[in-house]
């Protein structure tokens, strides 16, 4: 399983590897004995890995309450100003960014998830010819450098006579996100027990029915966890889109031009407004998927 | 792994799955859309890095051609960015293996018994991707800058030297791709070390094996297919990134990679050709690196 693929788990707190967890070695305890050097020395580096992780978030986010005039580098002192007034730095640079980011992620999304998961559920539940050449044409998106793709979308742009705006940004997203889709709702396909379906077919419905009633409700961790996923790539994209994008600004892109003179605190306002949501929803669902759990093992 | 994950199916006996035209259905639409998108770019690539300048054409303007020495131009003038994209990250690939391994191997093994403790470790490991990695690497540069504290105080206690830079070294740039790629080693190796059965190293340390002997001849060997993911996850997209070495972030003048070469021939100098051929030596490159560490490595079934 890929890291984007645990990502996905992870963010959607619904891990869609959950056959996994109870194929989980038996001996997953370690034997008792007396505390050695090796039990605090891994969990300090653990803790010092994590402060390390998280420095440059903490910095941001402390930089977005700096009442800074243009640059946002040196602390000019504290104020809430550029959280309430996000849009009026620059004519609303900033958010017409942000609002760009949206949209393109949001409709990128939903064309990645529907075209991977369909390829998900043939992979997995079809025959067919030139199998692995399809494996190999979806694996290898993921293996290329992004300045590679990018590089090739604009040369293929440039050759057809296509002027570069939202919608070629769009047609670049949906195509890197494919193969991750594929791959994060695969498993769940994997995963799902013949029988439900079959049930749903003895009891008459209708191979319409048996995948809007059965399959589809089952899937749907899985697809959720993709959905976010892609999401999470097109919105944080910018090599890709930097090739692709002409004259229209994304939120990536933004910052990338004005990292030259100096980003504005209002910058710093949305990515950790961004942060503390992303964060929020996915301790959320971790600790309710938690919850769950301990629940059915109560029940069990 | 990515690239096991394209297996697992695999995995389940042929004779269940059955041939039908939905299969078609299903498939048509998003591998014609891979198909227009990423492979037809792929030749387009190709052919313009093969083109000529038009003879009577502006800046930019290029038509189809044979011309190889397109490739013997960029490789002689591009070598030392072509050697720096490689080194860089290969550097960094090591270093975060390094960091990310003792990490994984808390959060997998020794976090077993507390679950909720177990996910809300990995949320932080992914927390850096829910804010934008550009505004992380911009971050890093301000925080070790020529005025920042910590510079400061190295060189008030004589640990670096009074004229002596962080940001815009070559140093510089392989600490951002070591920071930016870390949760990308991190999250395979989790995902092995998560499913490692504890009894192989207690069987170990009962036939007398020391703790290193453990961990070098039970341990990594076991864990070998998420460190080949997640090499190849942190060096591929490592070998390609223009962002950290910019002058903007935290290279210099003379930390440019490949990534950055390709994006001034193509995005200012409009010398699509060269673009194009930087683009193909790397992808290539990439390949065949890729092509004999995954033979090497012995995990050649992740393909």
């Amino acid at each position: 399983m890929s890291g984007e693929v645990q990502a996905a788990a992870v963010l959607g707190g619904l891990s869609e590897n959950e056959q996994l967890d109870a194929n989980k070695p038996a001996g997953g305890r370690v034997r008792p004995r007396r505390l050695g050097l090796g039990d605090w020395l891994l969990p300090v580096y653990t803790v010092i890995a994590f402060v390390f992780l998280l420095i440059p978030i903490a910095y941001t986010f402390v930089f977005s309450f700096n009442d800074s005039i243009k640059s946002n580098i040196s602390w000019r002192g504290f104020t809430f100003d550029k959280w309430i007034n996000v849009c009026n730095v620059e004519g609303g640079a900033v958010c017409e960014a942000f609002a760009n980011s949206i949209v393109i992620g949001l409709v990128a999304t939903v064309a990645a998830t529907v075209l991977g998961t369909m390829i998900a559920i043939a992979i997995v539940r079809y025959r067919f010819r030139a199998r692995s050449a399809i494996s190999l044409l979806l694996f290898l998106p993921m293996a290329t450098p992004e300045v590679v793709l990018g590089a090739g979308l604009a040369a293929q742009f440039l050759a057809a006579g296509v002027a570069k705006d939202m919608t070629t940004i769009i047609l670049a997203h949906t195509m890197f996100c494919i193969s991750f889709v594929v791959v994060t709702v695969k498993a769940r396909v994997a995963s799902l027990d013949p029988a439900l379906e079959e049930a749903g077919r003895d009891l008459y419905g209708s191979p319409a029915q048996v995948f809007w009633r059965v399959t589809f409700p089952l899937l749907m961790p899985g697809i959720a966890a993709a959905a976010l996923l892609s999401f999470a790539l097109s919105f944080d994209d910018f090599i890709i889109t930097n090739f692709n994008s002409g004259s229209v600004s994304t939120f990536p892109k933004y910052i990338y031009i004005s990292a030259a003179r100096g980003i504005p605190a209002e910058a710093n306002v949305i990515a950790s407004a961004v942060f503390i949501i992303a964060l929020v929803l996915v301790v959320g669902a971790q600790v309710s998927r938690a919850a769950r759990q301990k629940r059915l093992a109560r029940l069990g | 792994m990515a690239f096991a994950a394209f297996s697992t199916a695999e995995a389940q006996p042929q004779a269940q799955r059955k041939r039908s035209p939905i299969a078609l259905f299903l498939l048509l639409p998003g591998i014609a859309y891979l198909v227009l998108f990423f492979l037809t770019p792929l030749v387009s690539l190709i052919l313009t890095s093969l083109q000529a300048p038009s003879e009577f054409g502006d800046i930019g303007v290029y038509d189809y051609a044979f011309n190889w020495q397109n490739y013997v131009d960029v490789v002689t003038l591009y070598w030392p960015h072509i050697l720096r994209s490689f080194g860089y990250a290969l550097v960094a690939t090591i270093a975060a293996l390094v960091i990310s391994y003792p990490l994984a191997y808390f959060i997998g093994v020794k976090a077993r018994r507390w679950p909720l403790l177990q996910s809300l470790m990995l949320v932080l490991v992914i927390a850096p991707f829910f804010i934008s990695f550009l505004l992380r690497t911009l971050a890093w540069k301000q925080i070790l800058s020529d005025e920042s504290f910590i510079i400061t105080s190295l060189k008030a206690l004589s640990l670096m030297a009074p004229d002596a830079h962080f940001t815009g070294t070559p140093f510089a740039v392989i600490f951002g791709l070591t920071y930016n790629f870390i949760p990308f080693m991190t999250l395979p190796l989790y995902t092995t070390l998560e499913r490692l059965d504890v009894r192989y190293l207690e069987a170990g340390s009962d036939l007398y094996a020391n703790p290193f002997h453990v961990f070098r001849k039970v341990t990594i060997p076991l864990s070998m297919p998420g460190i080949v993911a997640g090499t190849l996850l942190t060096f591929i997209p490592a070998a390609g990134d223009y962002v950290n070495a910019s002058r903007d972030f935290l290279g210099g003048p003379d930390t440019q990679m490949m990534g950055n070469v390709i994006e001034a021939n193509f995005l200012v100098l409009l010398n699509y050709p060269a673009a194009a051929a930087l683009s193909i030596i790397l992808m290539a490159a990439i390949l065949v690196l890729v092509g004999i560490y995954v033979k090497r490595s012995g995990t050649e079934d992740l393909l």
